[in-house]
Formats: structure tokens, sequence, C-alpha cells
């Protein structure tokens, strides 16, 4: 080899020195370039996206988690309130809620007299900024306590949405010209108040805990019945899937003999998993509704089809956990004289439990954001009464957090938009918190063998 | 509840069942429990599934096969003229079902004595208020053949619950002596018990099957009856999607088909260069630490809820395409549009798209990329030329069952797409989808037997099949391509 060169075929000789690039090099290199630069940038918008969403979220939503009160001493004068004067709860029930709404206005116009602000309001519209839940809350509590009749107590009350909205800016000067529902001389007379210290917006935990309220009185709509129906049905999904899920997953991954009806089943169950959600929505209505008679809108039917569509991501984490396991650990315990089922339930089991605990979670917190199904077993009903303490309360009609979102986008009041907003805020939480869980279990006990 | 009752004293029995095999076991070997064939725990496992399994499975199957006996009985009633009044069987048993219960309520909360039902009368008293008056509403007046019916679906009812209250409890209890009295010092309990619990884990994974095939019947039998009201031609081949309530409704497949094949092909537009492009960079680019981070952060994309990417639609992107795009352009006036749906589902599919397409991109023997730099190719050119080839199965299956994700979306396209169906190329307008004709199809009251409600279960047949050909076909593909490295 070394004659041959020494022999001297001549280097061909080069066009151009090796430290600058030639032509057909600087392309390539540019091209290499350009195509990082484009595997960067759908980094990039994929994680603008995310960031996108959430700050669309979040601006909409943070202000539902405030709202405006109104407070003002009001008299509850007897004559109107106990025609009959005895005090009677049952003779007092029949002064109906229309009842307290003029007491209400007056105590507001009485009060903007007391304070000294000029309005060339009337009493109706005056009364008007006060929101139309508020009678309802005072007449409960009136009927509660009887003997609050004929004092004068101080009541704290929301206002009405477009007020809410005038103090969040939502809704401004302009816009309240175009209104029909509102004036600016209300959105004046409200600034005043708010001077004058009687309005205040502050953090509303009403949103948490209150039902739903109607159409026209977006103010008072809360989360209350939605939490404890996803509350309810994530019960239903953790008791029946999870048991189920794991027994499946442990004859499949350590007693099914390997045959065409094990076959089957494994190509189902991958199947399940990707069948649209609103199929199993169908799936209720016909089979849990129709066919076996039970109510609407309740959390165990929702629960049920939520089971359903859990079972196949807990089946597959838990398969997954369970071949972790590493065979030593079953050989050891059926070397020392354990059957099959003891080395599986007392061995391979507990070794496999963090991962089953994490796809658990995973799942649930799957099943909790999930909407279409739920919306086809009627869990779309207005439902303003709380459902009753679990068992009973499984049958009662109730919403769900993801339903009442979808329930709030369809009404018209720009005020829902608002308030599905922040209930998408609180069920971002709540996933957020099991995700977490999840994560933190894994880190904690899971064993890389 | 009687029936949680009998449930628990079914679970109590087993409690107690559980003790006495234990301690028979442990007499019969004269107190060393070394002499036992099993564990002791075992021969009380064994009494216990004995009284509860039985019990249990009999009560479940009881409750399941009850209704429709009492109904079939119940139905013979009625006569002909009452159901034709009603519009049909099911309402009248519907009504039948509803009076019954409200006697219930009412002598649960004493609003009525037992005497008082039977001697209620249709002409005498208003039993439509008195039920009204304690929160059961009623659709109509109660007409004496519904009243005699709920009486006797009521009576019959009773007889059914005392008769599988006294069966139950007496299975529980002979299955309980029957395993006590088998309890011996040289009975294999553990093999029983094992046995028992194989047979329950087999049952629990049977119930996938359960699943697939009462998904396909629910579907199946509702969409024959679709098809008994309305020629098939019409709906597969139909143009026009023009429910009424009146009837002479046009319900054709092909405009609803048209928008989730276009929301899904403009959604696939968005979420395929991105997922891949990112599943290259992941894979081939980026740096530990960058991976650490970004990957975590865009699979987030995929945990968020789809109601959330639909109100994303609704309140953000939406008006966004309509104010700087749609009206500019003079392409339509509508905030919910083919291009919004489309874009928000991109993006949910971007993770999807993004984690598959790196998995598989990482499978990918070493040796390929190895040989491609050592002939000279830049990083790019060994992705372009060599992985990508080499993935392509993997990555088609992918996308397809991006695809089949895109198909079955059901929120986004309610909140973002419109629900007019429209056969139309211009993105811009507003389209329906066969998953938010389903929606809305079975939203609300509905009346089951009529075909603008039965056409929903027609759709959900078609979409069932497509979604599932795609998943088989993908999933096929997916798993000819790994084994090709394997």
């Amino acid at each position: 080899m070394t004659d041959a060169t020494a022999a001297g075929v001549p280097d061909a000789p080069r066009k151009s020195s090796l430290y600058a690039a030639d032509a057909r090099t600087t392309r390539r290199n540019k091209a290499e370039k350009r195509f990082r630069a484009y595997g960067l940038s759908a980094v990039s918008l994929g994680l603008l996206a995310l960031v996108l969403l959430l700050i669309s979220i979040l601006s909409n939503g943070l202000s539902s988690f405030r709202q405006t009160y109104i407070t003002i001493p009001v008299t509850l004068s007897a004559e109107r309130l106990d025609p009959a004067g005895n005090r009677d709860a049952a003779e007092m029930a029949r002064v109906t809620t229309f009842g307290y709404v003029p007491l209400l206005g007056q105590s507001l116009v009485d009060y903007v007299a007391a304070a000294g602000i000029e309005t060339e309001l009337g009493a109706q519209e005056i009364g008007g900024l006060i929101s139309g839940e508020a009678p309802a809350q005072v007449r409960a509590r009136v009927l509660a306590n009887p003997g609050l009749i004929g004092q004068t107590i101080q009541v704290d009350m929301l206002v009405g949405g477009r007020i809410d909205g005038f103090f969040k800016g939502r809704v401004s000067m302009d816009s309240a010209g175009r209104d029909s529902n509102v004036s600016p001389e209300q959105l004046l007379l409200a600034q005043a108040l708010a001077d004058e210290g009687a309005i205040v917006t502050r953090f509303n935990w009403r949103f948490i805990t209150a039902p739903d309220a109607s159409d026209t009185r977006p103010e008072a709509a809360g989360l209350g019945v939605a939490i404890i129906g996803s509350l309810y049905m994530m019960m239903i999904v953790l008791v029946l899937a999870l048991p189920i899920g794991v027994a499946s997953s442990i004859y499949l991954e350590e007693f099914a003999p390997k045959n065409r009806i094990t076959d089957i089943i494994e190509v189902n169950i991958s199947n399940l998993a990707a069948v649209p959600s609103i199929v199993f929505g169908i799936l209720g209505l016909a089979i849990f509704i129709n066919f076996a008679g039970l109510p609407q809108s309740a959390p165990i039917v929702g629960g049920l089809v939520l089971t359903l569509m859990t079972l196949p991501t807990i089946i597959i984490a838990t398969r997954a956990s369970l071949r972790a396991v590493p065979p030593s650990i079953r050989s050891a315990a059926l070397g020392l004289g354990a059957s099959k089922m003891q080395s599986v339930f007392h061995h391979v089991l507990p070794l496999a439990a963090p991962g089953i605990l994490t796809g658990t979670i995973i799942g649930l917190a799957q099943a909790l954001g999930e909407t279409a199904p739920l919306l086809l077993i009627g869990m779309v009903a207005f439902v303003r009464d709380y459902p009753s303490a679990p068992l009973e309360g499984f049958f009662d009609p109730a919403s769900a957090l993801p339903v009442q979102v979808y329930n709030w986008t369809q009404r018209s009041d720009p005020a829902f938009v608002e308030r599905a907003s922040g209930a998408i805020i609180v069920l971002l939480v709540f996933l957020i918190f099991m995700n977490a869980m999840a994560v933190l279990l894994r880190r904690r006990f899971e064993r890389r063998w | 509840m009687p029936l949680l009752w009998t449930v628990i004293i079914i679970l109590a029995l087993g409690a107690v069942g559980y003790v006495m095999g234990r301690q028979r076991a442990i007499t019969s070997a004269g107190g060393d429990a070394r002499l036992l064939h099993s564990l002791p725990g075992y021969y009380g496992a064994n009494v216990t599934l004995f009284t509860v399994i039985p019990a249990l499975l009999v009560l479940a199957v009881w409750l399941l096969i009850q209704p429709m006996v009492i109904q079939g009985q119940v139905t013979g009633m009625i006569s002909d003229r009452a159901i034709e009044t009603a519009g049909s069987r099911g309402l009248v048993m519907s009504d039948v079902r509803r009076v019954a219960n409200g006697f219930d309520t009412a002598i649960a909360i004493g609003a009525l004595t037992p005497d008082q039902v039977r001697d209620l009368r249709t002409d005498t008293t208003d039993i439509r208020a008195r039920l009204g008056e304690i929160g059961v509403a009623l659709g109509g007046e109660v007409s004496p053949e519904v009243l005699e019916a709920a009486r006797a679906y009521r009576a019959l009812t009773r007889t059914g619950n005392l008769f599988l209250t006294i069966t139950v409890l007496v299975l529980a209890g002979l299955g309980l002596a029957y395993a006590y009295v088998r309890t011996h010092q040289e009975f294999r309990a553990r093999n029983a018990v094992e046995r028992a619990i194989l047979s329950i884990l087999i049952l629990a994974s049977t119930l996938a099957i359960l699943t697939t095939v009462g998904i396909v019947f629910s579907m199946v039998f509702e969409t024959l009856n679709f098809f008994q009201l309305y020629p098939w031609q019409d709906f597969f081949f139909g143009l026009e999607w023009r429910p009424s309530f009146e009837g002479n409704s046009d319900l054709g497949l092909i405009p609803l088909l048209w928008g989730t094949m276009y929301i899904s092909v403009i959604a696939l537009l968005v979420a395929v260069p991105i997922g891949l492009f990112a599943a290259v960079y992941m894979a081939e680019y980026a740096g530990k630490r960058f991976r650490a981070i970004a990957k975590p952060l865009i699979e987030v994309l995929a945990g968020i809820p789809t109601i959330v990417y639909g109100l994303f639609a609704l309140i953000t992107v939406g008006p966004m395409l309509r104010d700087y795009f749609a009206e500019p352009l003079g392409l339509g006036t509508s905030s919910s549009s083919v291009m919004t749906a489309g874009i928000v589902m991109g993006i949910m599919l971007i993770p999807f798209v993004s984690s598959l397409s790196d998995d598989i991109i990482n499978a990918v023997p070493q040796s390929l990329r190895d040989g491609s730099y050592g002939l000279g190719a830049t990083q790019s050119e060994t992705v372009k030329q060599v992985i990508l080839p080499a993935a392509l199965p993997g990555i088609v299956g992918a996308v397809l069952l991006a695809a089949s994700r895109a198909i079955g979306e059901t929120m986004i396209v309610v909140l973002g797409a419109g629900a007019a169906a429209k056969l139309d190329l211009n993105p811009f307008e507003a389209m329906t989808t066969v998953t938010v004709k389903i929606v809305g199809q079975l939203t609300g009251d509905t009346d089951f037997s009529s075909p603008e409600a039965l056409v929903a279960f027609a759709l959900g047949l078609t979409l069932f099949v497509i979604t599932l050909g795609l998943n088989v076909f993908a999933l096929y593909i997916v798993r000819k391509y790994r084994e090709q490295y394997e």
C-alpha cells in the first residue's frame, strides 16, 4: 500500500481550501440549521398553545372567584312580613319571595337618601341594583329566625350581574347605554355606593359551595352541586373500576393461558381504550337508563359509564406494573412452597401496587374531565338541590363539573363565560392535584429492578 | 332500604361463617393447626364464599329479571285503546311505574296510608294533585286503568321483593351450613378458595367483552328500529340534514360526515407537522435538560379535558379567527367554524402525535443512525433519509390513531364547530359533525320511538365502526412495525 502511494498517484487538485466551506457544504449546513429551527419552532408552538390556553382560561375565569356584595341596614317590618302577627313560621311562609323585593328596594332607597347621594333614578331602578337572589336569601334567613322581625339588621346581599360586571371591568358606561338590563345612571349610583363603602368586591366562597342559579342570575351561580356530583361519580368509579380492573389484569397477566379467548379479550381491551367517549354515553343511555330503568342525571349512571370508560386505562396500567415485577420474585415464592395464587396476592401484587395506584389516579383524572357521555345520560339538567348523602344520594339528580361548564357556555348572559372559565379553573386545580399525587407516588415508591 | 339490609345480613352471615369455619377446622385437628391441609383462614374463607357468592349472584340476577316479568304481567292489564291515546306502550308503562313509585313515596313520608292507597279511586280523588303535593310530578291525569295497573305493579313488586329476600337469605344459610359441615381436617380448603378466586378473576376480565357486546347491541337494535322508520338509503346517501319534530325529517349522513372529515383533516394538518417535528427535535436534537422540561409540558396538553379546549375555541380562538381572518377576508361572520374546531382539535392532538412518534423514532436502531453518520450525512439528512423512512409505518399508525381520536371528539366540535349541517368548502363557515348531532338528538326530552331520536343510534354505530376500523388498522400497522426491529 505504501508503495502505491509512494509511486505517487497525484492528488486531485482541491478547488478550495478546507477552511472555507464550498457551496454544497454551505447549503447542506444551512439545511441542517433550518431543519433544527423547524423542530425547535414546533416545540415552541406546542408550548405556546399551552400557555395561550392557560392565559385565556385564567384571564377570563379568575374574576369569578371574586364577587360584589352590597351591605345595607334593612328594617324587617312586621306588618309586611308577618301580617298575622303571631311569628308562626308557616304563616310567614305565605309571604313569598316577591314580598321581600320592595322591602329590600326601599331599604336601599333609604340608604341612598341617608348617605346624601344624589340620583335621578326611581325606586324600581335603585332596587334593580340588588340581585334577584337576595330576597330569597333574606326570606330564608327570616323564616329560620322569626325573632328578627321588627329589627333593623345589616344585610349582606349580592348585587346584580351587570353591576358586578361593572366592578370587574366587564361592563362599561358605553355598553350599559346599549343594554336594556342596566343603565349608566345605575352604574354611577353603584360607583357612589362603592365610594361610600356599601358595595365591596371580595372573595367568593359561594362560587364553590352554592348550587347553580337561573339564566338571569349569573351572580348567584355556583359549583356546589356539580362538585358533589363529580365527587360521587369518582367514588363509584374508584370502588368499581379499581377492583375489577386489578382482578382482570391479574388474570390476564398471571393466569390466562395463551389461547384464542385470551387474545380476543386483549384485543378487546385495547380497542375499548380507543372507542370515542360519546359511544359510552349511548351505551349508558340505552342500557342503564332505558333498559335497566335507572334514573336520569343520577351520579350512579354517570359513575357506571365512567367506570366502563376508565377500566381499559386501569387494566393497561396495572398489567404494565405487574409485568415490571421480575419473575425471580414469583419463582422465589413458588420455591418456598406458596401456591400460584399466594405468590401473586402476597408478593407480586404488593410490589406492583404503586404502579397500579398511579394508573388508577390518572384514569380517575381522565374520568373527572369527561363530558360527552354525561350529556347523553341527562346530567345537563338544571339541578338546584344538593343530592343527599351517599348510597341514596347516588340516585339523586346531580350535575358534574365539566357538564356545568358546558351548561354555562350555553346561556346567553355573557357573565356566564366568566363562570364557565372559573369552573374550569376549579376542575384544573383538581386535576393538577390528582396528577401531582400520581407523580409523587411514582417518585416515592417506584422501584427499578 | 330493605335491599341494603338484605345485603348487609348476607355479608354479616359471611363474617360469622368465617369465624365458625375457622374454629371448626381447628377443632377437627384437635387444636393443632399444623395437622390441617390448609391454613385455618382458608377454611373460614371457604365458608364465607359459599355463603355470600351464590346469594349475591341470585340477588343480582333476580333484580335484573323481576322488573321484566312484572312489566310483562302488568302490560296485559292495559287495553289497546289506552295505549293508543298515550301514544305508545312504553309511555303508559312509565306512567304506571311513576304512579306506583309515587304511592311508595307517599307511604314512606306518611302522606297516605296503605289502606288509603287501596281505596283510592280516580273519580273521587285527584291523584295527580295528591302526588304533586308530595313532589311526584305526573305527566297527565291518571286513568282508572293506569291506577289499577299501578296497584298491581306495586303488589307484584312487593311480593317479588319478599320472595327475593326469603330466597336469598335461605340460600345464604344453606351455603353456610353446607360449607360448615364439609369443613374438616382433610378438606382441601385452599384449593377450593383459590378456584373460587380464579373464577372471580375470569369473570372480571370478561367484563371488557361484555362492554363491547353491550355497546354493539345497544346500538344495533335501535339502529334496526330506526331503519324500519326511515329508509337506510336515505340515511347513508342523503345530502340533507333537516330534522323536524313534526315528522318528514331529512336525516342524511353525508353533510355530517363531510363536516367531521373536514374538521379532522384540518386538525391533522395542524397536529401532524407540529407533532412530528417536535418528536424529531426531542428525539434527535434536544439536550437532556431541555427534553426533561419540554416533553412533560407538551404532554400536559394531553391531560387537559376536552371541555377546556372547547371553551378555548368558543371564547378565544373563534372570535379571534372571525375578527382577524374571516371578516377581513369576507369569508364569513360566524365565530364557530370548521377552522376554529380544526385548529383547537389540532392542538389537542399534538402530544398524541408527538409522544407516539417519539417512541417510534427512539425504537429505530442506533446502528442505522451510525451508518448514516459514517457515510457523512448531516443530522437532518439522517432524519429525513434514514430515520423517517424506517419509522414511517409506525408514524402512519400514529397518525391514524390521531385521526380516529379526531373523528370521535365531541366537546370541541360541540362548542367550536356550530350546529348547521352544510356541504360547503369554506373553512370559516360553521358546519357540524356526527358527534354534535348525536348530542343534539339525544339531549333533553326525547321520544325514543321517533326517527329523530333513533337516528342518533345509527350515527353512533357509524362512528363506532369508523373509529374501530381505523384503530384496528393502526394497531396492526404499529405492531407489524415493532416486530420488524425486535
